[in-house]
C-alpha cells in the first residue's frame, strides 16, 4: 500500500469515525429530548416505547407528541448542513448560504403576509413561506442573469433585493398587532415549537429522497471546487451540473422553512465544524449532514428547556450557539483565513 | 445618473499633470452640483408634507418666526428632521465609505461591525430593564452598545495577532453581530413593551426624533468626520497594500485605528439616533464612487453628500407616498434596492 493510499484511508476512517460518533450524539440528545418535559421520562423508558414497549400514555406522550420534534430537528438539521454546504463549495465563500439568494427573507415575507392577511394557519404560512422564498431566489437568480451567473453580480443584487424586502419586513411587523407581530417574529426566526407529524411527515418526505440525491451529488461539487475547466476536463457539465446542486440545495432549505421557519446559522456552520473534525480540505456533505443534525438537535433541546416553561424559538440559539463558535474560531485560529 | 464613464485608476502623484487638474475640475463641478441637489432637496422637505405649506410661511419662519401653528411645524418638525437627515446620511455615507475601504470589500456597510446588533441589544435592555420607552431616553443606551459592540469586534479581530486583519474582522463583526441579534431578539419576546420599541427603532426613521438630539448628533458626527477626514491618504495608501502603504511611509495600523474609531463613532451615532439604516451606508458610496473613481478621499466626500441626499429624498417621499407615512429606512431600501441592482447589473463594476 502506497503513503497516499494509506493516508487517505486514514482521512477516511476519521471522517467514518466522526459521523458515527455525530450522529450518535442526536439521536442520544433526541433521546433526551424525547424524555424531557412535564412528564418526564428516563431513556430506558424512551427506547421501550421506541421499541413497541410502554404504557398507553408512554406511547402517546413519545410517538405522538414528542417524536416529530426530534425527528424534524434531526432530519432538518441535517438538510440545513448540507444546503449550506452545497452554497459554500460554489460560492468558494465560508458565509455562503442559501440566504445569498434571499431565500430565508423572501420566506419571512411571504409568512408575514400569510399570517396578516389570512389569518396564519399552519398552511397558509407555510405557502406564503415558500412562494415568498423560491419567488425572491428566482427574481434574484434572474436579475443576476447576464451570460452566465456570475458570483459577485448574484451576491450583489441578492443583497439589494433583500435589504428591500428586509424593509418591507420590518414595516409589516410595525402595522401589525403586537401580538400577531410577535407571534411572526417567532416564524420569522425559526422556531420548531409544537411540530406536529402533520407538519413534520410531509417535510420529512421530501427532504430524505433530496437529500440523497445532493449527497450523490457530493462528488461533482468536489470536482466543481477545482475550476470550471478542471471539472469540465473532469466531464462535468458545469453550469448545469451548478443549476442542478443550486436547485437541490434550495429545496432542502425550503421544505425546512415551511414547516419551521429560517433557522440561522445551522446551514452557515455546520460544514465549516464538520471539516476542522474530519480533517478534510474541502466540504463535505455527509459530515455537514451528521454535524447539522446534532447542531440543531442540541439547540432545540436548549430553546425549549433553558428558560422552561418559556419555549424560545430554536432559531435564536442556534444564532447563539454559531456565533460563539464562530468567534472561538476566528480566536484559536490566529490570523488564519478562515478557509 | 449624473457620471460620465467611470474614470481609469489613477496613482496618486504629486506631479499635477493637465489630466488630472481636468479630472479635479470635473470633481469639484460635480461636488457643488451635489451640495446645490443636497440644498434643494432639504428646501423641499420643509416644503412637503402631510400639511401643505406654502413656500412664504416657510421662508417667513427660517427668516421672521413668529409663532403660527404653521411656522411651528416648520421649525419644531420639518427642519429638526431635515438637519438629523443631513447629519444621519452624511455619517452613514462616510461610515459605510470607510468600512468598504478598510475591508476591500464592495458588500460590506457600517452595521458589519456590529452597531445595529449592539445598538438593538442595548435599547432592549434600557427598556426591559430600566423600563424607559421614550425615545431620548434609550438613545444614550443605543449609542453605548452600538460602541461597545464595535469595540468588541475590533478587539476579537485583532486578538492574537498585533495586525488588524480586514478578513478576520468581517467574520468576527458577523459572528458577535449574530450573537447580539440573537439575545437581543429573545429578550424581547419575553418582554412585549421592549419588542414595540425594538421594531419601531429597527425600522428606521427622521419622524419624532425631537430637536433636542440635534447637538449632540450633530457634536459626534462632527467628531468622526473629522477623524475621518485624517484618514483619507491613509486610506489611499492602504489601498495599493500594506507593504506598499509602509514603502510610503505611511503607518499602517495606526492609520487602520483611526478609521476603525471613525467608523465606530460615525455609525454608532448615526445608527443610535435615526436606527438601522445601514443599507443607506452599502449603497451611497457605490453610486459615488462612480463619480469620485478610486481616490479614496473624493469617494469620502461624495459618499458624505450623495448619502444625505438619498436619505432626504427617501424621507419625502415617505411622507407623500402613503396615508400616514412610510419610513425613511423602508423607503430608502426600497429606492435603493433597484439602484443597486441596476449598478451590479452593468457591465463594469467599479472597484475599490
Amino acid at each position: 500500500m502506497s503513503v497516499t493510499h494509506r493516508v487517505r484511508s486514514r482521512s477516511r476512517t476519521r471522517t467514518l469515525i466522526v459521523c458515527v460518533i455525530l450522529l450518535a450524539l442526536a439521536l442520544l440528545v433526541g433521546i433526551i429530548m424525547i424524555g424531557s418535559g412535564d412528564y418526564p421520562l428516563g431513556p430506558d423508558r424512551v427506547l421501550g416505547v421506541l421499541f413497541g414497549g410502554g404504557s398507553d400514555l408512554e406511547r402517546s406522550i413519545v410517538l405522538s407528541w414528542r417524536a416529530p420534534r426530534a425527528l424534524a430537528a434531526i432530519v432538518f438539521g441535517a438538510a440545513l448542513g448540507v444546503s449550506g454546504g452545497v452554497f459554500q463549495s460554489l460560492t468558494r465563500n465560508p458565509l455562503g448560504s442559501p440566504d445569498v439568494i434571499g431565500f430565508g427573507t423572501g420566506a419571512y415575507t411571504g409568512a408575514l403576509l400569510a399570517i396578516m392577511l389570512v389569518g396564519g394557519s399552519y398552511v397558509a404560512t407555510s405557502i406564503g413561506a415558500l412562494a415568498g422564498g423560491l419567488g425572491t431566489a428566482l427574481l434574484i437568480y434572474f436579475l443576476a442573469w447576464r451570460r452566465g451567473s456570475h458570483g459577485y453580480r448574484l451576491i450583489l443584487v441578492g443583497i439589494g433585493i433583500s435589504a428591500a424586502l428586509a424593509a418591507i419586513n420590518q414595516w409589516l411587523v410595525l402595522r401589525a398587532d403586537i401580538e400577531v407581530a410577535m407571534a411572526a417574529a417567532v416564524w420569522g426566526a425559526g422556531s420548531l415549537g409544537g411540530t406536529t407529524w402533520a407538519q413534520a411527515l410531509p417535510a420529512i418526505l421530501v427532504i430524505l429522497p433530496v437529500l440523497a440525491l445532493t449527497l450523490a451529488g457530493g462528488r461533482t461539487l468536489g470536482m466543481l471546487e477545482l475550476g470550471d475547466d478542471a471539472a469540465q476536463a473532469l466531464g462535468v457539465r458545469t453550469e448545469r451540473a451548478r443549476l442542478m446542486l443550486v436547485v437541490l440545495a434550495v429545496a432542502l432549505t425550503a421544505a425546512v422553512t415551511a414547516v419551521a421557519g429560517p433557522i440561522a446559522f445551522v446551514a452557515l456552520v455546520a460544514p465549516q465544524l464538520a471539516r476542522r473534525l474530519t480533517g478534510s480540505a474541502g466540504i463535505a456533505l455527509i459530515p455537514a449532514a451528521c454535524m447539522g443534525a446534532f447542531l440543531l438537535v442540541t439547540a432545540d433541546l436548549l430553546a425549549q428547556r433553558m428558560f422552561a416553561p418559556i419555549q424560545l424559538p430554536v432559531g435564536l440559539v442556534t444564532v447563539c450557539l454559531g456565533g460563539v463558535y464562530l468567534l472561538w474560531l476566528l480566536g484559536r485560529e490566529g490570523s488564519k483565513r478562515l478557509r | 445618473m449624473a457620471s460620465a464613464p467611470v474614470p481609469v485608476p489613477e496613482a496618486d502623484s504629486s506631479r499635477v499633470s493637465g489630466d488630472t487638474r481636468r479630472r479635479t475640475g470635473r470633481r469639484v463641478t460635480l461636488l457643488i452640483g451635489a451640495l446645490v441637489l443636497l440644498v434643494l432637496i432639504a428646501l423641499g422637505s420643509l416644503l412637503i408634507g402631510s400639511k401643505p405649506i406654502p413656500p412664504h410661511t416657510v421662508w417667513a419662519a427660517l427668516f421672521a418666526p413668529d409663532g403660527s401653528p404653521d411656522q411651528a411645524i416648520i421649525l419644531g418638525s420639518r427642519l429638526p428632521r431635515a438637519i438629523l437627515g443631513i447629519l444621519a446620511g452624511a455619517a452613514l455615507g462616510v461610515a459605510g465609505a470607510l468600512v468598504q475601504a478598510f475591508t476591500r470589500n464592495p458588500l460590506a456597510e457600517p452595521g458589519l461591525l456590529g452597531v445595529n446588533a449592539g445598538a438593538s441589544l442595548a435599547i432592549v435592555l434600557a427598556v426591559g430593564t430600566f423600563g424607559i420607552t421614550a425615545y431620548s431616553g434609550y438613545v444614550w443606551f443605543a449609542f453605548g452598545g452600538a460602541a461597545a459592540a464595535a469595540a468588541l469586534v475590533a478587539l476579537i479581530g485583532m486578538r492574537g495577532t498585533r495586525r488588524l486583519d480586514p478578513a478576520r474582522l468581517v467574520l468576527s463583526g458577523v459572528a458577535l453581530g449574530a450573537v447580539l441579534s440573537g439575545i437581543g431578539t429573545g429578550l424581547a419576546l419575553l418582554n412585549p413593551s421592549a419588542f414595540d420599541q425594538l421594531r419601531a427603532w429597527t425600522v428606521g426613521s427622521l419622524a419624532d426624533r425631537g430637536s433636542d438630539l440635534l447637538a449632540p448628533v450633530a457634536i459626534t458626527v462632527g467628531i468622526g468626520l473629522l477623524l475621518a477626514a485624517f484618514t483619507g491618504r491613509g486610506l489611499n495608501a492602504l489601498a495599493l497594500g500594506e507593504d506598499a502603504a509602509r514603502g510610503l511611509g505611511y503607518h499602517p495600523g495606526r492609520s487602520r485605528v483611526l478609521i476603525l474609531l471613525a467608523i465606530t463613532v460615525l455609525a454608532g451615532s448615526a445608527t443610535a439616533a435615526v436606527g438601522a439604516i445601514g443599507f443607506l451606508g452599502l449603497m451611497a458610496p457605490h453610486l459615488a464612487r462612480r463619480i469620485s473613481g478610486t481616490d479614496q478621499r473624493w469617494l469620502l466626500v461624495f459618499s458624505a453628500v450623495l448619502a444625505p441626499i438619498i436619505l432626504l429624498i427617501a424621507d419625502v417621499i415617505g411622507r407623500v407616498i402613503l396615508p400616514g407615512e412610510l419610513e425613511a429606512g423602508v423607503t430608502c431600501a426600497l429606492i435603493g434596492a433597484p439602484v443597486l441592482v441596476y449598478l451590479a447589473r452593468r457591465k463594469k463594476v467599479a472597484g475599490l
